[in-house]
């Protein structure tokens, strides 16, 4: 148990050490940049027509107020934070007055449903194909479809889900291309409301497979193939044990570890995918969000967007880090 | 060096036909500093001019020739992406090999930075420096910032190499030997990392080149200058696909999943050749 309280404790510390960083860094890239986010507020308000220029003195001081950027850097540093614990990033300017943060809130699930859906049969099928076709090398079928999931997964998310829209949008349409439901229908656990959820998220969810299956095929591959000389499993195979066992329990569960960490990894990775096939289907997650946030020059939506996903990240890979130990006995153990 | 290459383009499929495609899409792109019109005139030709003899890839709604947009664009999606992988090569070697060689808390530390690098989201961050720069932005700045955000998967495979050097015998020669740690590092070390850093840049340049077309699709880059995801920003700005000016869309498509093809397949080619293990499996040992 030693060891495990260990591990658990090197694991919180990254997972802080992360949150820290990276709020501090979204923080630095705002204030370092030349351009003042308040100027450019007041500019985009004000470049309809004149404005008197009292009411922009009091609209720059508001807006100074509202982005809490009064006073010294370390002032608003600490200011920031504090409306980072308290969940608070102020108005949005787009949707004013909406908060930015219940905007957020109301993105988050799409978001996290769809990358955890997607994640999921990713990694067990790219997992699943990747090991069979390292353990049996000379099957003609899993080469082919190796060949298929590594010729993809060098394309970016945007030009496959592009081709997918075009295919299933526009020349063989049987798939809605845009939005996370029909309009029409009630949210709640309707059997027409599942059912449209499922096939709007379809095309998304596939793109984000396509892009995701090849690198886990790969490395699955490999892991395997280098597993299946290993001495333990050449024995296995003197004794007489069945293939089947060999495969699942002495050499795939073994290369599954790495993998498992390797999910932890690829996860900053995967959100960003998450985010372009959001915007390109026009699914209403933090990704499409954070998009509009930006066309439309919406300050604290954009650094609200970008910290909460920061912190979201981090712990999606602190709960796979806590998943870890059920697997590999040895931080159980040592 | 030219022995490897043309032993490799005999016997590895793979490698010849990723060396082909990526060297005609190069000279392809090379071409560009032929073309008739400057890459960033407008309107200078018959707007939505399906592919003919004379437009052989068509006109886009701007004027502009789908040929020689293309031939400028993949040259400046090229030169983005090779910007990126080098200066994310210098800061990779420089933490891995000091990481792995120095050890102790140096490596902690280093690798403690590294991991925290890793689980931070890469897209938000940049969309986040777009959104903070705006006008100022230039691709010399993306390419920068991509760079300080793609070095740290990398930075751990050459610390693993560096580590098992460090223990080696000509190591401990060459500090008796009184030579200094950077002179280590680069005389002793570098060469044994060396293929290690030339396999990790073929799949940096694809990360990269993917990284650029995604923010230039979105209009987050320079988008007077042609880019492969600057034409198909333009062209989604016109309503290409429901105007029925397909050419605009699909020539740079097929281009850039051409270019994609060939360096992935370069890359896990060399990635063989590198290993010699799946070269004797491919030998049938």
């Amino acid at each position: 148990m030693d060891g495990f309280a260990k591990y658990l404790g090197r694991r919180l510390f990254q997972f802080f050490l992360v949150i820290f960083l990276g709020v501090s860094l979204a923080f630095l890239i705002t204030n370092l940049s030349p351009v003042d986010p308040v100027e450019q507020s007041v500019a985009l308000m004000t470049n309809f027509g004149a404005t008197d220029p009292r009411s922009v003195e009091l609209m720059r001081q508001a807006l100074q107020e509202l982005y809490g950027l009064q006073g010294s850097m370390l002032d608003q540093y600490l200011a920031f934070w504090g409306r980072v614990i308290r969940g608070d990033f102020g108005p949005s300017l787009s949707a004013f007055p909406t908060p930015v943060m219940s905007l957020i809130m109301s993105a988050l699930p799409w978001t996290i449903g769809l990358l955890t859906l997607s994640l999921v049969i990713t990694w067990t099928l790219g997992n699943l194909l990747g090991a069979l076709a390292g353990y049996y090398r000379s099957n003609l079928l899993l080469k082919f479809s190796g060949a298929a999931v590594m010729a993809l997964h060098p394309v970016p998310a945007y030009i496959i889900g592009l081709c997918l829209l075009l295919a299933f949008g526009f020349i063989w349409p049987i798939l809605p291309i845009s939005g996370g439901a029909q309009m029409n229908l009630q949210p709640g656990l309707t059997l027409d409301y599942l059912r449209s959820l499922i096939v709007h998220g379809t095309l998304p969810a596939l793109t984000l497979v396509l892009v995701g299956l090849g690198s886990w095929f790969i490395s699955m591959r490999s892991l395997v193939s280098n597993i299946v000389t290993d001495d333990h499993v050449v024995y296995a195979e003197l004794g007489g044990v069945s293939s089947n066992t060999i495969f699942s329990q002495y050499v795939a569960r073994n290369a599954l570890l790495p993998q498992l960490t390797g999910l932890a990894l690829s996860l900053g990775n995967v959100f960003g995918g998450a985010v372009i096939t959001e915007f390109l289907f026009n699914y209403p997650g933090v990704g499409r969000l954070m998009i509009q946030g930006i066309y439309r020059g919406d300050y604290a939506l954009v650094l609200g967007v970008t910290t909460i996903s920061i912190i979201a990240v981090a712990v999606a890979v602190f709960i796979i880090d806590l998943i870890y130990p059920l697997i590999d006995p040895r931080v159980r153990l040592s | 060096m030219f022995k490897i290459l043309r032993d490799m383009l005999r016997y590895n499929v793979e490698f010849a036909i990723g060396f082909v495609l990526t060297l005609s899409i190069f000279l392809f792109a090379l071409a560009h500093f032929w073309a008739p019109l400057p890459d960033t005139a407008i309107y200078l030709l018959p707007p939505d001019m399906p592919p003919s003899a004379q437009y052989w890839f068509g006109t886009t709604s701007r004027g502009q020739d789908v040929l020689w947009q293309m031939s400028s664009a993949i040259w400046n999606t090229m030169l983005f992406g090779l910007t990126v992988t080098v200066l994310s090569r210098l800061l990779a070697v420089a933490v891995g090999m000091l990481s792995g060689y120095l050890g102790g808390r140096w490596d902690q530390a280093l690798m403690t930075l590294n991991d925290t690098m890793i689980a931070l989201p890469n897209i938000p961050i940049l969309l986040l420096v777009y959104f903070v720069m705006r006008d100022s932005m230039s691709w010399p700045v993306l390419a920068a910032t991509a760079a300080l955000l793609g070095w740290n998967y990398d930075a751990r495979l050459i610390r693993s190499v560096t580590l098992s050097l460090r223990n080696r015998e000509f190591t401990r020669h060459a500090v008796f030997a009184g030579m200094s740690v950077p002179q280590i590092l680069v005389r002793q070390h570098l060469p044994y990392v060396m293929p290690v850093i030339f396999f990790t840049a073929m799949n940096n340049l694809i990360w990269a080149i993917g990284l650029e077309v995604t923010l230039s699709v979105l209009g987050f880059s320079d988008i007077n200058r042609p880019t492969i995801g600057g034409m198909i920003y333009w062209a989604n700005q016109h309503q290409a696909i429901i105007a029925g000016i397909w050419w605009w869309i699909a020539f740079p498509i097929i281009a850039i999943v051409l270019l994609f093809l060939g360096l992935f397949l370069l890359a896990i080619s060399v990635n063989e050749y590198i290993d010699p293990r799946s070269r004797l499996s491919r030998m049938g040992a």
